[in-house]
């Protein structure tokens, strides 16, 4: 086993960043213009990566699959992003933020990471209204914020239902400039289908021409991935549909190691699955569970009517309804962590107390704080006798304005009005902890990689808090990557440019275009589709979800196998490889998929102990909660590529100096 | 509600390439209200496949109406019949049995066909390049509540700003015209005050690099506003127009307010 060096820097926790980053090699700015970097994907952590190397005078190469960089799945992030700015005067601190989110994320992530970005969280707020974001504001015209799960402070800020995209635009502005002033070069349509490796330093990437299919090679002294997770693993997701591995785990296979693959990350409030035909599944914002109170009906005979339709669920009275999460995590309520109220909801469906025409779904119900504001707009306007009629109205007009743009998206797909009838929402897979491992510098394990945002494994455990994934993706782009990138490229400046033309190019460009004519010379008899359906959905899905067991884990394993030796012998790739090939492209990702399935339950097997968005059966608290078994486990597993479903386990431990391991309760 | 089946006649624009003449071709497929449109093209997709024929080539990716990667003019009206709602969204339910359905992709110069029903729509990446953003370096930035900014008019930037750059406007304008994109940009940067400061030049480069592209004039037709997916609102154009005369004219900024 290899040792990993996190390379911490020393000292107290909260100087650590702030002395290392004013301690740390440099590159002078007649030296930057001589070293390219190049940036794989261009959401938030991408596109603010690229901008701002191209800002400090580096050559940058920024790539994407999309037609545009402003398509990344950042885009679709909805709730918020956290920042400790203590605007609210309600006790937060960067102290508080790094707290909530180490014992949030279940006490399995590096507290010298996580501290860094609560340090850098302030300053994305300020870099965003910079850049002209247009943040929700108070009357008194300061920035406004709301709560979110697992967070006892109200830090979140946020764009209406439409954070991410109003981030990834400020982010994509940054970079159009930067395109616009020379110092980025855009490479729409791309994707990146391998890493090349010379003499051990990342110094490239083979990308595939998606208009024309062309081969292509790209050299530079340094490579950055801003890829994203791999959450379509499972095929139904709450990700966008070209959203894959594929980045990542070409990396890995040339060397990177993948951290905690079995920490995927289940939202409790998505949109039920209703059919098979499905191809996504849409998340409703945990922000709604600010004023929605989850419930399912007490008793049996009721969940029986309502699934006749002979009550209608905004008629069920209030002592017939079970408020679950208020009755078992009272402190917290609705807002505990997502991975608790995933399986709080998998719990009562299991029981069969679950809505709906399929049984799995359960209540989001606005009615009781739609009532509660129309009271207070009552009294506001001196009316506190109006009837219940305007009441309802006007707490309708106060729900419309928080939440107007998801519920019109929960009717437009549902059919059902949100306003008059509780919503029914379902756990789904909407993010991954797990992704490449990285040092305190964010660094792969092969010099001149580095990995930010969620293809990284670093900041949030076990389980991530809501409104966490936009800020670590700022963060590690606008002030992380920017500075320690230093630390590699420092020693790189007599380094001539790298030349593409060379045998670890030649080598890499073959394999990938073998590859593509394997798949393309199979002509069997089952589409991508369906093998990437029967591996999320009835394979990753079953076995490897919401709970795992060792017996369904080696199942898992033998299935997955089985399918991924029938899709390399019966699978039908259309059209030709020198073409704009959609259906190619995915069968280039879901071969991914297939190996990344492999150590997803390895990694799933191997920890035997309950955390945040991992839950083995096996280890549970006489009332069902995750059990940590902080003793044996307390380690970060990152996993070497040995063979497509092979692997070597590497532990890095995780030492907690400033923070007691405690079992979390949200109660 | 019952998962009702609807059999649909597609009348679905196929073309090989930019160079290469394009005809519709008639599919027969069998759909189920609860579907989303692209679910139903997944499904013609996956009858092409098994019949080992080139599937329809069509751009998506979040299929929750943020991202604006899809489009498609559905019986003349580009992301289909339904007011505010992009193709992803839109749903099997507002279709009956025994529909005849045409698809085509955007049809404008600037949106050259890439294949079947995707365009190349990176006019509008040149377009934010020009200038549709704030002069801005990471870093050093002042406190984030140091400019105070009314609710109004956060949430007037806001309403330009939710443009997800789709194209639907182009597609709907009879002179291909990019106005409402763009005014969207330039009307999101002006009224933010962080943006004040470049606002002349921003809209003098912006319409520059618009009418190089090879889109239209605006002739006040309102198609855009009315088929916009996120219902951007055509006063933008007009705010456009009042900067860009104060910008050509030399005024000072007392036209923005």
């Amino acid at each position: 086993m290899r040792k990993l060096d996190s390379k911490v820097p020393p000292g107290p926790l909260a100087e650590k960043w702030v002395k290392y980053r004013s301690t740390m090699p440099l590159v002078a700015p007649n030296n930057k213009r001589r070293l390219d970097v190049i940036v794989v994907g261009t959401g938030l952590a991408g596109a603010s990566a690229a901008a701002t190397l191209g800002e400090l005078g580096y050559n940058v190469s920024c790539f994407t699959f999309h037609d545009s960089p402003r398509r990344a799945h950042s885009i679709a992030a909805q709730g918020g992003i956290n920042a400790a700015k203590n605007y609210r005067n309600d006790g937060d601190s960067v102290y508080r933020l790094f707290y909530d989110t180490i014992k949030g994320g279940d006490y399995r992530s590096r507290e010298a990471n996580v501290h860094r970005l609560a340090e850098a969280s302030t300053d994305i707020i300020d870099q965003c209204v910079a850049q002209g974001v247009p943040f929700a504001r108070e009357y008194g015209g300061e920035l406004s914020t709301r709560s979110f799960g697992g967070v006892q402070v109200s830090r979140t800020f946020y764009a209406r239902g439409q954070t991410g995209q109003q981030l990834l635009l400020g982010a994509y502005s940054a970079l159009s400039r930067q395109i616009s002033l020379g110092n980025v070069s855009m490479y729409n349509r791309h994707e990146m289908l391998d890493l090349v490796v010379v003499d051990g330093k990342a110094r490239g990437i083979i990308a595939r021409n998606l208009l024309n299919g062309k081969i292509e090679r790209y050299a530079a002294h340094a490579v950055v991935l801003g890829t994203g997770g791999y959450g379509n693993v499972y095929y139904l997701s709450t990700n966008a549909m070209g959203c894959n591995v594929s980045a990542a785990w070409r990396a890995h296979r040339r060397g990177a190691y993948f951290a905690n693959p079995c920490y995927c990350q289940i939202h409790p409030t998505c949109i039920p699955v209703s059919g098979d035909y499905q191809s996504k599944l849409t998340l409703m914002s945990e922000s709604l569970r600010n004023d929605g109170r989850v419930w399912v009906p007490k008793e049996m005979a009721m969940v029986e009517k309502l699934r006749k339709g002979e009550v209608k669920p905004e008629n069920v009275a209030e002592e017939d309804r079970d408020y679950y999460l208020e009755r078992i995590y009272p402190a917290f309520g609705n807002l505990v962590p997502r991975d608790v109220a995933s399986r709080a909801a998998k719990y009562v469906c299991d029981e069969g107390r679950g809505v709906g025409p399929t049984g799995l779904s359960v209540y989001l119900d606005f009615a009781t704080n739609t009532m509660r504001y129309g009271r207070s707009v009552a009294i506001s306007k001196g009316q506190p006798d109006a009837s219940e009629a305007k009441i309802r109205q006007w707490g309708k007009e106060v729900v419309s304005a928080k939440y107007g743009n998801l519920f019109e998206m929960y009717e437009k797909i549902t059919g059902e009005n949100p306003y008059e009838t509780p919503m029914r929402i379902y756990p789904a897979i909407h993010y991954t902890m797990g992704g490449l491992w990285v040092d305190y510098n964010l660094e792969t394990t092969i010099p001149g990689l580095f990995a930010l945002g969620e293809c990284n494994f670093s900041d949030h455990g076990a389980n991530r808090l809501g409104a966490s994934a936009l800020m670590q993706g700022l963060a590690d782009g606008y002030f992380v990557i920017p500075y320690t990138i230093g630390t590699f490229l420092a020693d790189e400046i007599r380094t001539p440019r790298i030349s593409p033309e060379q045998a670890a190019f030649d080598q890499a460009e073959n394999e990938v275009k073998d590859r593509i004519e394997k798949l393309l010379s199979i002509q069997g008899n089952r589409s991508v589709e369906s093998f990437h359906r029967e591996l999320g959905v009835d394979i990753m899905w079953e076995y490897c979800g919401m709970a795992r067991n060792a017996d369904g884990l080696k199942t898992a394993q033998q299935k997955v196998r089985k399918l991924r030796d029938e899709f390399w012998k019966n699978v039908f790739v259309p059209g030709a490889a020198n073409e704009y090939n959609p259906e190619l492209e995915k069968a280039l990702r879901v071969a991914d998929f297939f190996e990344l399935a492999e150590v997803m339950i390895m990694d799933a097997l191997d920890r035997k102990e309950s955390c945040g968005g991992h839950f083995r059966d096996e280890y549970a608290t006489s009332e069902g909660e995750a059990q940590r078994n902080d003793k044996e486990y307390a380690y970060v597993a990152a996993w070497e590529f040995k063979g497509p479903g092979q692997a070597e386990l590497h532990k890095e431990e995780l030492t907690f100096e400033n923070v007691e391991l405690k079992t979390r309760s949200y109660k | 509600m019952a998962h009702d089946e609807i059999r649909l006649t597609l009348n679905v624009w196929r073309q090989k390439s930019a160079g290469q003449a394009g005809k519709f071709e008639s599919y027969q497929v069998t759909a189920n209200t609860h579907m989303s449109f692209l679910e139903m093209l997944d499904v013609l997709n996956e009858q092409l496949n098994s019949q080992k024929k080139d599937p329809v080539a069509f751009e998506h990716d979040c299929r929750e109406g943020i991202c604006g990667a899809c489009s498609l003019v559905i019986n003349g009206r580009p992301h289909g019949p339904m007011q505010g709602t992009t193709t992803c969204q839109l749903h099997m339910r507002h279709f009956d049995d025994g529909d005849t359905i045409w698809i085509e992709p955007y049809r404008a110069k600037a949106f050259p066909v890439v294949k079947d029903l995707v365009v190349d729509r990176s006019a509008f990446d040149r377009i934010i390049q020009s200038g549709g953003y704030v002069s801005v370096n990471t870093g050093g930035t002042p406190d984030g509540n140091a400019i105070p900014i009314e609710q109004e008019v956060a949430a007037k930037g806001f309403n330009a700003a939710a443009c997800i750059g789709c194209g639907a406007c182009v597609a709907a304008c009879p002179n291909a015209s990019a106005m409402l994109f763009t005014s969207a940009k330039v009307t999101h940067l002006a009224t933010m005050p962080q943006g004040h400061v470049e606002a002349q030049q921003r809209v003098l480069n912006m319409v520059s690099q618009m009418d190089g592209e090879g889109f239209g004039l605006c002739s006040n037709i309102g198609a855009c506003e009315a088929e916009c997916p996120k219902e951007i609102s055509i006063e933008n154009i007009a705010q456009m127009n009042r900067e860009y005369i104060a910008a050509v004219f030399g005024s000072n900024r007392q036209a923005a307010k």
